[in-house]
């Protein structure tokens, strides 16, 4: 036999049938999220049950507020109409839910890893676009639309096409400063935002496998702003030891036979991709957001790029309309670029090790910009950061200290900036008004982010 | 789904790359029923200041274009997000079909259920077509999914790729569902043999 990919060889083991070309694929886990209900609604408008509960989880994200755990401070009635939708669906169809006030409760791409569902060799799909997280586990996973949500909760099954494979390789050891949102940031400034579209990719090489499982999710989380279909890395130890313990992870007998499976997941050698890309471990940096696209990201050590040295009339406007909506000049250093509010969370860095990463920043120093917060990724996150006294060393910088939620990452619960503000987000979307109209987004890590706070503007950590 | 067969319109052209679906549709607006209102959410931020003032720069708020029911854009469209809404508003703003050099995966997927027709075309070709529409606004380009060729105000035709599978579902507005559940015998006889193997799976707490 051919020696295939670990892409190939997941999906192979997920085909019901095929026609023209087109492929029936079992869906072995559907993650939701409260903005299911459109989904539910159309289930619903056609009388049909949800055909395996038993493979379906869900916790309340996107509408929920960071300050308190009730439906009453909902900021409005859209909202509160979304969450108790939310509890009807979930109790009547017998799902598994984590609520508001459960401490499970979190984003969903936290939750599904932390609990241990999500698990390799599985096709895992959830009606976000940010599902591709699932793939650092050496899983397919991938993000679907509400009328395709409807499809897997009526059939269990999704009809796709094969994309092409993409191998992403970055060796070398691990620079001072750089993490995994630093490495998926320089990805996606290389190969650009269309980079990865058609294509499955499989991040590889030494400093991918030195990275932590926070670090993979982190990366596998991006895959889609460079417009992949997934993201994935191969299973190993790091993996594994991860996984052994969680919730719902085998245990026992079952952990055995999970696990002998599981290490025949990651791709033989010499199978072939479809397109190779390799980046310099060694020549990555921190690194920022400019404009309005992720793939507008320097090292922080970098500047503005200068409209003027593009050749081409469209790209020029492109990189002109950027500069301006950021309120940036060009050639501007990116240390000069001051910093109103910083906001730590969403399912990119919202992880145990992120917010310790953005603590040992901030301790002992007092915020230098109007607003600064952390949210959590999930309730079980909150707990265990308390337990180590992370909040404390937060809320006396001069922090505040929230519950979990998506929260600032697109401001649907209320939480966003006011028009023409600055921020620098742990989050993985710059996009024009993305966290509230007018407002002006950089990308960063944790330890980036909590640098620009307590500095009032983007500082170089390697030199802190 | 409602069929798309072809579609003869108005055309508007809007010069922006990486359009995400945050343009397309805020997520402040993600929450409220589809009324009379949606088609005033599409593009909102593009196509409104603050006060709620039409922007007279942006394509759609210029005569000639008001009317338009296809649009020709740059790369990348639908990025971002896989909000169906973003679809949603398109159609119930009365946009039948995009052109653009690419799209964002999921956008292209939601588009498709919706008998929302996205045609991809060279780059080139999208720049020419944009230019056409700058200069003769109100021209109409034709989008023919039988054909597959997009014509454009002065005649020029271009052929368009699309997948057969795909493309015979929008022809028809074959239902996705109904057309899967037909399958029910092989997806269960697929599972009984899966779910022997993988005996560990389930979302139900087991210990
Ligand atoms: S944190 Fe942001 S990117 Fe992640 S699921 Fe929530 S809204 Fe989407």
């Amino acid at each position: 036999m051919m020696p295939r990919t670990m892409f190939d060889k997941i999906w192979d083991q997920h085909v019901i049938l095929e026609r023209e070309g087109n492929t029936l694929l079992h869906v072995d886990f559907h993650f939701c999220h409260d903005g299911s209900f459109n989904a539910f609604a159309k289930l619903a408008a056609r009388g049909l049950p949800v055909r395996r509960p038993d493979r379906m989880v869900g916790t309340p994200d996107h509408y929920v507020p960071t300050t308190s755990r009730s439906i009453d401070d909902l900021a409005s009635d859209d909202m509160k109409r979304v969450f108790r939708a939310f509890e009807r669906n979930f109790t009547s169809h017998g799902i598994t839910h984590f609520p508001i006030g459960d401490p499970r409760q979190g984003i969903i791409h936290v939750v599904g890893p932390e609990q241990g569902l999500t698990q390799p060799g599985l096709v895992i799909v959830c009606g976000d676009s940010h599902t591709s997280t699932h793939g650092a586990v050496g899983a397919i996973a991938f993000g679907i639309g509400a009328s395709e949500v409807t499809h897997v909760m009526a059939t269990q099954a999704l009809w796709q096409k094969r994309p092409g494979t993409m191998r992403i390789t970055i060796d070398g050891n691990r620079p001072d400063g750089v993490t995994g949102k630093d490495a998926i940031l320089a990805i996606i400034a290389r190969i650009g935002a269309v980079g990865g579209t058609g294509y499955a990719v499989e991040y590889a090489g030494s400093l991918i496998r030195a990275f932590s499982m926070e670090e993979r999710f982190t990366v596998c989380n991006m895959s889609i702003e460079a417009g992949a279909r997934c993201g994935m890395i191969a299973p190993d130890d790091t993996t594994f030891d991860w996984l052994k313990g969680r919730p719902f992870a085998p245990a026992g007998e079952q952990w055995d036979a999970a696990l002998g499976f599981w290490k025949q997941v990651p791709g033989d050698p010499g199978a072939g991709f479809d397109r190779e890309e390799r980046l310099d471990g060694a020549a990555l940096a921190p690194m920022v957001t400019w404009g309005t696209s992720p793939e507008q990201a320097v090292a922080v050590t970098g500047a503005v790029p200068d409209p003027d040295a593009e050749d081409d009339d469209e790209r020029r406007a492109a990189l002109v309309a950027a500069v301006d909506y950021m309120g940036l000049e060009p050639g501007q250093a990116m240390g000069d670029v001051i910093v109103d509010r910083v906001f730590i969370g969403s399912c990119t860095n919202s992880r145990i090790e992120d917010l310790r990463a953005a603590a040992a920043v901030v301790r002992g120093r007092r915020v230098r910009v109007s607003h600064a917060f952390v949210s959590p990724g999930s309730g079980l996150v909150k707990r265990q950061a308390e337990e180590e006294g992370l909040d404390r060393v937060f809320t006396e910088a001069g922090f505040e200290w929230r519950e979990s939620a998506c929260s600032m990452c697109v401001g649907m619960n209320g939480d966003v900036a006011r028009p023409g503000e600055r921020t620098a987000s742990t989050s993985n979307r710059n996009f024009r008004g993305r966290q509230g109209p007018g407002v002006r987004t950089h990308l960063a890590s944790p330890a980036t982010a909590a640098a620009a706070a307590v500095h009032g503007r983007f500082v170089d950590i390697r030199g802190l | 789904m409602k069929p798309f067969t072809t579609v003869s319109a108005v055309a508007a052209p809007l010069d922006m790359i990486n359009v995400d679906t945050d343009q397309v549709i805020p997520a402040r607006f993600l929450g409220r029923p589809v009324d009379e209102r949606y088609p005033d959410y599409l593009f909102h931020d593009l196509r409104f200041d603050a006060d709620g003032a039409e922007r007279p720069d942006f394509v759609l708020n210029r005569p000639g274009f008001r009317d338009a029911s296809l649009l020709v854009t740059d790369r990348n469209f639908g990025c971002g997000s896989s909000r169906e809404h973003a679809v949603t508003a398109l159609v119930e703003a009365g946009f039948r079909a995009v052109i653009a050099p690419s799209f964002g995966d999921i956008f292209y997927a939601n588009s498709l259920k919706n008998g929302f027709l996205p045609v991809r075309l060279p780059d080139e070709v999208c720049r020419r077509l944009r230019g056409m529409l700058h200069d003769g606004p109100g021209g109409e380009i034709t989008v023919d999914l039988e054909s597959q060729t997009v014509t454009a105000p002065d005649q020029t035709t271009w052929s368009f790729d699309i997948d057969p599978f795909q493309k015979r579902k929008v022809l028809h507005g074959v239902d996705d569902i109904d057309d899967t559940l037909g399958e029910i015998d092989a997806i269960r006889a697929f599972e009984r043999e899966y779910d022997a193997r993988m005996t560990w799976l389930t979302t139900r707490r087991t210990r």
